[in-house]
């Protein structure tokens, strides 16, 4: 039955003949490319996952005749792979920590609903201060941040100090948050909500556009392309200083080209999307000039722009802090992780906050794109991040996890329901194929990582 | 086997270095240590032997903060401490190398050596830096030590116990708890922690090594401390009883002087 590796017996722990015969063969494939790789110190398995993506998309393009890469799909797909996004950065901690969030669905919702509430009738009615203020918007993000870390340091109290499976305790709070939404909104929609608010969502109010706009989305593009040579830069020269090794020249610079690539590939894709013609005539009347012959570029979505930034202060967290380190420790044996000093507690209840707070950062863009709060609002978001998550390589069994592999896996979720939307796919269907390529990911990731160690 | 440096086995008048008095745990109903008081002076290495359950290892965590005890006292420098956790214990120069070897295996050597005490710079962990002095204290122990960027989860056995050990005497150590630590060695690395444990005696390092190889004890301590069912048995000088009176103390839980012939004989039967 194919290739088998010698000295390798068949126990019930191995995977099936055809499944080993099948990686082996891939492994043997890819033999002389990693030899090419190992040079760039790139992480595979983050390859192995943007190899997976680029074919999801070119076979979606070519049955979709084209529509799947178009301009104005990718921006789309940017958008609603932001909200899920956000939360799974959050959720990769988690889940390394050895935990589960399993409520972030209801805590998204109940977290919206008091941010719409507090913008649309604590502000104006109940403090008299009218609608529409310049503050008013900062002012709900920063109250449902707040809330958001204190119930999901609530759960992460309970968790860590009460010893209460976190399985649980967010099943509780799944089932708690999304009950008091319907005590208190009693089955009504809150809406409208601030127009400055509504900006989060990466819609448009008149002339106003939720997105960046086409010179600032270049300036983005160059800032991080900048930071992106700067950082490299900095720890090629931290490592010299040590006398460690380094790569080649050759390697460093085509990691970085590749790197800037994309970010200005992407910004480049952003702009390409040119604004509705009826908003860009009139936003070209304000500004008083003749709309262009290609449209207004819209630029990159501000869901995105929060998405990037959550994605910078997440991985800077995870893995340039004490916090992270710990994080990781935990997940890797709680024990050694406690008698080396660590506040193991106090890190697991953090963990649950920082979930809580990027709840209500996804609540935040999810109803100012929707401009209302509804009942419903997240109802099963916590199995679309926790896929996120574990498609973007985060495992299980604690320890291994990557923040900028769950955005990945964010976006490859919602490449698949994208592109199925685009070929009249219905909703069962959708679900049935992401379930399957959920399990099969991860079954596959499980396969090849027992095959290297 | 001789010593290269041979001190004075204990030091009359000196204060130890680490005193455990009258030290009580247990687990539920289970009294695991009950009332044992031991010592440890600057320079000497103290064996801490014993059967399975004897209490030897939940003696060492009330030591090491993993297990504060019920009731007792622990003095260091003749000065009552409270060791609540094992920051408390390491804030005290009092380093722990455990038989798990209590390591993260997700991460990889450096993260080990300075997981709790990282090194910081610039609002983030300096790993280069930590990295730097990794290599140089690993590179003490095992000079054929190289992946420093690999999860010590793909570490041979040798290679995790100097992770282990870099750890413990990397940061200034004064007293050392070895729990076990050859348990899992082939013979050449056994001679290498031995070496090295001789070498931080000569640094005035007190160490308490727990053990159940009894020729181990007898090649790199001073003295012996013998526990039994949770009690102590006695303290020893090595030079005064032979490997058969101590496991005697081991296997009965007698002291020498009450160890009959026979008895003694029996131990061979």
């Amino acid at each position: 039955m194919g290739v088998s590796v010698p000295g390798e017996a068949t126990t019930a722990g191995q995977p099936a003949p055809p499944i080993r015969s099948f990686v082996g063969a891939l492994r043997s494939a890819f033999a002389p490319l990693a030899g090419l790789l190992r040079p760039l110190e790139v992480d595979t398995r983050m390859l192995g996952m943007v190899a997976a993506l680029a074919v999801i998309w070119i076979a979606f393009n070519i049955v979709s005749g084209g529509t799947f890469l178009s301009a104005r799909n990718l921006w789309n797909l940017s958008v609603q792979s932001a909200s899920i996004g956000i939360m799974a950065t959050g959720m990769v901690l988690i889940i390394v920590s050895r935990n589960i969030d399993l409520s972030v669905g209801s805590m998204l919702g109940f977290l919206g609903y008091t941010m719409a509430m507090f913008q649309a009738v604590w502000i104006p009615q109940s403090l008299g201060l009218g609608l529409e203020q310049p503050y008013t918007w900062i002012l709900t993000l920063v109250v449902g941040i707040a809330l958001g870390s204190v119930i999901g340091g609530l759960q992460g109290f309970i968790v860590a100090f009460g010893g209460v499976p976190s399985f649980i305790v967010t099943l509780g709070g799944l089932l708690i948050w999304r009950g008091l939404i319907f005590r208190y909104a009693q089955g009504q929609t809150i809406a409208p909500l601030d127009t400055t608010f509504q900006m989060l969502g990466g819609g448009t109010v008149g002339t106003r556009v939720g997105a960046l706009g086409e010179w600032p989305s270049w300036a983005l593009g160059a800032v991080i392309c900048v930071a992106i040579i700067f950082l490299m830069i900095a720890a090629r020269r931290r490592k010299r200083s040590y006398g460690f090794p380094v790569r080649p020249m050759w390697a460093e610079i085509l990691v970085g080209a590749v790197a800037c690539g994309v970010v200005l590939g992407t910004v480049w894709v952003a702009n390409s999307y040119p604004l509705p013609p009826n908003v860009a005539e009139q936003v070209a009347q304000e500004r008083h000039i003749p709309v262009p012959p290609g449209g207004i570029p819209t630029g990159v979505a501000f869901p995105v722009v929060i998405m990037l930034i959550v994605t910078l202060v997440v991985t800077f967290l995870g893995t340039r802090r004490r916090f992270g380190r710990y994080v990781y420790a935990i997940g890797g044996n709680p024990e050694a992780a406690a008698l080396a000093g660590i506040n193991v507690r106090r890190t697991i209840m953090l963990t649950f906050a920082l979930m809580g707070s990027l709840a209500a950062v996804s609540a935040a863009v999810q109803t100012a794109r929707l401009n209302a709060a509804v009942t419903s609002l997240g109802v099963q978001n916590e199995l679309d991040v926790i896929s996120a998550a574990v498609i973007g390589g985060t495992s299980f069994s604690g320890g291994i996890g990557t923040v900028p592999g769950a955005i990945l896996g964010a976006v490859v979720m919602q490449s698949l329901r994208s592109g199925m939307v685009l070929l009249l796919v219905d909703s069962p269907t959708q679900d049935i194929v992401v379930g399957i390529v959920l399990v099969a990911a991860v079954g596959l990731d499980a396969v090849v990582r027992r095959r290297v160690t | 086997m001789i010593t290269p440096v041979e001190t004075p086995s204990v030091p009359v008048q000196r204060v130890p270095l680490v005193e455990l008095r009258n030290i009580h745990v247990a687990f539920g109903g289970v009294r695991a240590v009950a009332g044992v008081t031991i010592d440890l002076h600057a320079g000497e290495v103290v064996g801490v032997v014993g059967g399975n359950g004897a209490g030897k290892t939940t003696l060492m965590r009330t030591l090491s903060g993993a297990r504060p005890p019920d009731s007792g006292q622990v003095l260091v420098n003749g000065q009552p401490v409270m060791i609540g956790n094992p920051r408390d214990a390491k804030a005290l120069g009092i380093e722990t190398i455990y038989q798990t070897l209590a390591l993260a295996d997700n991460l990889d050597a450096p993260a080990n050596v300075f997981l709790g005490r990282e090194l910081t710079g610039a609002g983030s962990l300096n790993d280069a830096a930590m990295e730097s002095a990794t290599r140089k204290v690993i590179g003490r122990l095992n000079p054929n030590f190289k992946n420093f960027k690999t999860p010590v989860l793909r570490l041979s056995g040798g290679q995790r116990q100097a992770v282990a050990i870099a750890r413990a005497i990397h940061f200034n150590a004064r007293a050392l708890i070895m729990d076990e630590p050859t348990a899992a060695l082939g013979p050449a690395e056994t001679s290498q922690v031995h070496s090295l444990i001789r070498q931080l005696k000569s640094e005035g390092i007190g160490i308490f090594l727990v053990s159940h190889d009894i020729h181990d004890v007898f090649d790199l301590s001073e003295r012996i401390s013998v526990m039994y069912h949770g009690k102590l048995v006695g303290t020893v000088n090595k030079n005064d009883v032979t490997t058969d009176e101590v496991l005697g103390m081991i296997i009965l839980g007698k002291p020498p002087t009450k160890l009959t012939r026979q008895e003694l004989a029996e131990l061979h039967g």
